[in-house]
């Protein structure tokens, strides 16, 4: 969606979310029944008191704004260090697993001792898939952020 | 090897890149095209780009080298080359590629709002791009003498006349398909003969290293040596030898006794077939068996893998000349995308070093005395095909090796360049002529004065200095919106202070031995959580200078570009 359709006054018929600006807006008229009642669509009270767009709230640099900006930022960075922390653990893990059993450092699998089998061979492999795999979570994290903060598409 | 092939392959290769880089010139007319190729590059092909750039002669010459000298050690540095990309990718790539930052000094302004960290990140990527070019032309002029007989500088020289050639008549444009172009060349250069030596190989019974005694010569070997050399004998073995020997002419048959030796360059050495290689001095003999084993080659292994591990994954990210090509990515996305292919790219490209440092192991042995080891897979194909048929593949991975120099020195003259044009010369593209003289003659004067090391170790230095300097900027930069003007400039000045007082060192003295030339040799392994740490605490103790605009900053830096929102109105300033 564009920034024009997102302006206030003109956006607002969607359902609000927990956490978005004055979602929780209903028709204010239940407490002293009257005999005559004006009956209106929820809908079009809530579209009289414009909604804020979320982009906005980031633009004005809100609180709201930057809770929303704030958990872009956790969601990829958790995203982030969980592969540097794999990435850490198993290639970081590997002098430390040679010094302390020696012998996996001899050990011969499919005909190559497995030092060789793994750094020379099967790391590479493993790279690509573990960026593979990273790429297709970060843009399915800012897909998730878009549809949040963008919801009117 | 008949130097007419490798003459002939030379040639092309050259003659192929100037053109290539001369037909640039005809799309290339403005500015940006110079510096971003006009962001219309395919990703494969900005993915080809960035592995031709990445993968210099110390890929190409220098790991098959190592390997064959040091070891299963020595498997960590293509790991660890290829492992930072994954590392860029999970860290920066996006967020850089958002930033609309050219270079790491318009990278250190937007975030930072401070020209005095600009400064600072111009001055370290120049060093460091400085520090990176030397190793190439100095393996340049090794080569050229292997392959063709000329001098040293005369190769050194010939790159860098060659690289001012294309980088001044095309910019970035034409390099980026220059740079294309030399991946697809050096993976195939690599590639096909080693296909043939594996072939050859199993003909004669697979041999494998992995006998517990030192290499030997599985024939009567004559050894030419090019330069002079000091060699250690265990065993002692009568050889011919034509030349000079521990300053006296000889001409036939002398007994080599045990102990250190000194012969004269110019001078033939036959070996008779069994006999055990004596290695160059400073070279450690080990059996074929410790060989085979990590962490059982140079002196502290496991202080000196982890430093390696430590400088190679987070040093990738800071080199100048791989941020330039993330601006080439239409958007974030494009950029992880990118760096995936990227990944793939090395990963297949460093499946071959090992295997020729494996067969260099059996095969060339005398590379071990001569202490040239960095020719060995010049020297592999003559060696185990022989004829026609090894000439011919000797002259692939010849013209392998020139592109190797031809695409990292041009890459780096070209990120190396423009920083120069833009903070220190006026800009505009007649700056940009002028650095590109700058960029590429002081690392010339640097690798014609300096002392031959190997061209892996100095490339491994100049990982380390960007991995204590760049790496805490850009990673603290992107995702820490506490990182204040006061914490960037002191973690820059104490990382980039600490490597290179130890780069300094270990190039000029040549490190100490013991604990101390290990700290030094590898630096890494201190210096990155010495400024990581420095960063972050001056940052904490300084919260006013907290830059004013960091919210904007990191919502360009982080959201998708396919939301409409305010990333802020900064701009790199163009050359």
């Amino acid at each position: 969606m564009s920034w024009d359709d997102a302006q206030p006054g003109t956006a607002g018929d969607s359902p609000p979310r927990p956490g978005g600006p004055r979602g929780d807006e209903g028709p204010a008229s239940g407490r002293t029944p009257p005999k005559r009642v004006l009956v209106t669509s929820p809908r079009t009270r809530a579209a009289r008191r414009p909604r804020r767009p979320v982009t906005r709230e980031i633009d004005e640099q809100t609180g709201l704004g930057e809770a929303y900006m704030r958990s872009l930022m956790r969601a990829q960075l958790r995203l982030s260090l969980g592969v540097c922390g794999l990435l850490g653990a198993a290639v970081g893990g590997l002098p430390l697993l040679f010094v302390l059993v020696p012998r996996l450092r001899e050990l011969q699998v499919l005909g190559l001792p497995l030092p060789w089998l793994l750094l020379a061979g099967l790391v590479y492999p493993a790279f690509v898939g573990c960026g593979w795999w990273y790429v297709h979570q970060a843009e399915r994290n800012e897909r998730d952020f878009a549809e949040l903060v963008d919801r009117d598409t | 090897m008949n130097s007419a092939y490798g003459l002939v392959a030379v040639s092309l290769v050259v003659a192929a890149t100037v053109l290539i880089g001369t037909f640039g010139l005809r799309i290339s007319r403005t500015t940006s095209d110079f510096y971003v190729a006009s962001r219309t590059v395919s990703p494969l092909r900005n993915a080809s780009a960035i592995g031709g750039e990445y993968l210099s002669a110390a890929s190409f010459l220098g790991v098959a080298g190592l390997i064959l000298a040091y070891g299963a050690d020595m498997l960590w540095l293509p790991v660890g080359w290829t492992g930072g990309y994954l590392v860029l990718l999970v860290l920066i790539s996006a967020p850089l590629r958002r930033s609309g930052a050219y270079t790491l000094p318009d990278f250190a302004e937007a975030r930072l709002e401070s020209m005095a960290v600009r400064r600072v990140t111009s001055v370290l990527a120049v060093l460091i791009g400085w520090l990176y070019l030397m190793p190439q032309l100095q393996s340049a002029g090794l080569v050229l003498r292997t392959v063709v007989g000329t001098p040293v500088w005369a190769g050194a020289v010939l790159v860098a006349v060659v690289v001012t050639i294309n980088v001044l008549s095309g910019g970035m444009r034409s390099i980026t398909l220059v740079q294309a172009f030399q991946y697809w060349l050096k993976l195939t250069a690599l590639a096909v003969p080693v296909l043939f030596l594996l072939i050859a190989w199993r003909h004669d019974t697979a041999p494998a290293p992995t006998r517990d005694a030192p290499p030997t010569f599985p024939q009567a070997t004559t050894v030419s040596v090019g330069a002079d050399v000091t060699v250690r004998v265990e065993h002692p073995v009568r050889v011919v030898l034509h030349g000079r020997l521990d300053g006296r002419a000889q001409d036939g048959p002398v007994e080599l006794t045990a102990g250190e030796h000194r012969i004269a360059r110019d001078s033939t050495v036959v070996f008779p077939a069994g006999a055990a290689v004596p290695h160059v001095s400073g070279l450690p003999e080990s059996t074929d068996r410790e060989w085979a084993l990590p962490l059982s080659g140079r002196e502290y292994p496991l202080y000196a893998t982890y430093s390696l591990i430590l400088a190679t994954f987070l040093g990738t990210m800071g080199l100048p000349h791989v941020l330039v090509r993330f601006y080439t990515n239409p958007d974030g996305q494009a950029a992880r995308r990118t760096t995936v292919l990227v990944l793939a790219l090395l990963g297949a490209f460093y499946l071959l070093p090992a295997l020729y440092g494996v067969l260099g192991r059996i095969y060339t042995p005398e590379l071990l005395m001569t202490g040239r080891t960095d020719a060995v897979v010049l020297t592999l194909p003559g060696r185990l095909i022989g004829g026609t048929l090894g000439d011919l593949l000797g002259a692939l991975v010849t013209a392998g090796a020139v592109a190797a120099f031809l695409s990292t020195s041009s890459g780096l003259t070209v990120s190396v360049a423009g920083v120069i044009a833009q903070d220190i010369l006026h800009g505009g593209v007649r700056s940009f002529r002028a650095a590109t003289l700058l960029a590429l003659f002081v690392p010339l004067g640097l690798a014609l004065a300096a002392r031959a090391l190997a061209v892996a170790d100095v490339v491994g230095l100049a990982f380390a200095v960007a991995a204590s300097t760049f790496c805490p900027l850009l990673v603290l930069g992107i995702w820490w919106r506490r990182l204040t003007v006061a914490g960037a400039l002191a973690g820059l000045v104490a990382g980039g202070g600490l490597a290179g007082t130890a780069v300094v060192w270990t190039i000029l003295g040549g490190p100490p031995s013991g604990l101390a030339g290990a700290l030094l040799a590898q630096p890494a392994a201190w210096t990155v959580p010495v400024a990581f740490a420095v960063m972050i605490m001056v940052s904490l103790l300084t919260p006013r200078s907290i830059p004013p605009g960091v919210a904007r900053t990191m919502v360009r830096l982080h959201t998708p570009e396919s939301l409409d929102v305010d990333r802020g109105t900064w701009r790199p300033k163009r050359v």
